[in-house]
């Protein structure tokens, strides 16, 4: 089941936010929940990145909790897609770079009138968007 | 079957107990002719890669010997100045040897404390109610196994990836900890852990389970 989708730009703006089956909201605004958000994922990549026995390539990738798994990929150019999915899912990297090429880089970097660092309003955008998302296996209750 | 190191941090997020297990060392020792094709950053208490890694040598890495004598930070053992040294045409050619840079008792210490609101905030920004903190955190490299206990003791386990059954083994953790620290009258809570029982039992657990598998506890 997927939860909700945050993708931040290099410098920890919100560029967008969507939610499907979000069960629970924290109970702060969107704004304040997303530097929450940004601050936690940069500091995990910094914990990640120094408790790493090895060298680490990718370094963080996800983390579970009893009721909810955290995906988090970042592409070179630092922009970084977290998706909230429920603890079985799997495959979601391939998911999100798919994400990244089909529906991001298509309907957000193509977009004329899109200006970089600013939020996505892009409808069309919202739209692929939600349909990607909803073709998905993951998408949808939880297989128990 | 690998694991690196096992942490104990008290509820109030301090670290009490780390050991570190297995952790590979990861050095490489090179022959530079000038002008260096690394680039270095100069600090006083290290001397790192920023940029160009090669044959082993990272970025990130920390600069451990020039010509087989150590380096203490920027300075050599023999009181000379790496830098100068490493910018003078005339030393080359230079061995200098790089490493990983190992954590230091208090970075782990730092760590242990950033892992405390991560956990909070984890299960705050949940998208379901009433949700844990971490349990398990992966990375490319390691995996973090996280238990808390009902009185907010975390059990923490980094090992690799593919290594399964990790919550029996700190289920087990939990039990030397409940046997030889807290039954201990020399231990006072929320202190750091010095108990030698404790350490040898500990260690007996981990080589079986490197061993034997977790089947074997």
């Amino acid at each position: 089941m997927i939860y909700n989708l945050y993708i931040f730009d290099k410098y920890g703006t919100l560029l967008y936010y969507g939610e499907w089956n979000r069960l629970k909201q924290s109970g702060i605004t969107k704004d304040e929940e997303a530097k929450l958000m940004y601050g936690m994922l940069f500091s995990l990549k910094s914990f990640v990145n120094k408790i790493s026995p090895i060298d680490p390539k990718e370094g963080f990738l996800y983390y579970k909790t009893n009721k909810y798994a955290l995906h988090f990929v970042e592409v070179s150019s630092g922009l970084k897609f977290v998706l909230n999915t429920d603890t079985t899912a799997t495959g979601i990297k391939e998911f999100l770079l798919q994400l990244y090429s089909k529906i991001w880089v298509e309907y957000v970097v193509r977009n004329p009138l899109w200006t970089i660092g600013t939020p996505v309003t892009s409808e069309l955008f919202k739209t692929k968007l939600d349909e990607f998302v909803k073709q998905s296996a993951l998408f949808g209750p939880k297989v128990i | 079957m690998v694991i690196y190191g096992v942490y104990i941090v008290s509820k109030s997020g301090g670290l009490i107990f780390n050991l570190d297990h297995n952790v590979p060392k990861i050095e490489a020792e090179r022959t530079f002719s000038y002008p260096l094709e690394i680039n270095l950053e100069y600090e006083p208490k290290k001397v790192s890669v920023v940029f160009g890694q090669k044959d082993g040598i990272n970025v990130g890495h920390v600069l451990v010997s020039v010509n087989g004598i150590v380096a203490n930070g920027s300075v050599l053992e023999d009181g000379r100045d790496v830098k100068e040294i490493i910018e003078s045409k005339e030393n080359y050619p230079l061995t200098l040897k790089f490493s990983r840079p190992k954590m230091t008792t208090n970075e782990k210490i730092f760590l242990a404390s950033m892992f405390y609101p991560l956990f909070a905030i984890a299960s705050q920004l949940s998208p379901e109610p009433k949700s844990s903190g971490i349990e398990v955190l992966e990375a490319d490299t390691f995996r973090l196994h996280c238990f808390q206990t009902l009185t907010g003791v975390k059990f923490m386990v980094v090992a690799e990836c593919v290594q399964m059954g990790m919550d029996v083994l700190l289920k087990r953790i939990y039990e030397l900890y409940a046997d030889f620290v807290l039954k201990n009258p020399f231990y006072s809570l929320e202190m750091p852990i010095r108990c030698e029982l404790f350490d040898t039992n500990l260690q007996a657990l981990l080589e079986q389970v490197e061993k034997g598998g977790i089947a074997s506890i």
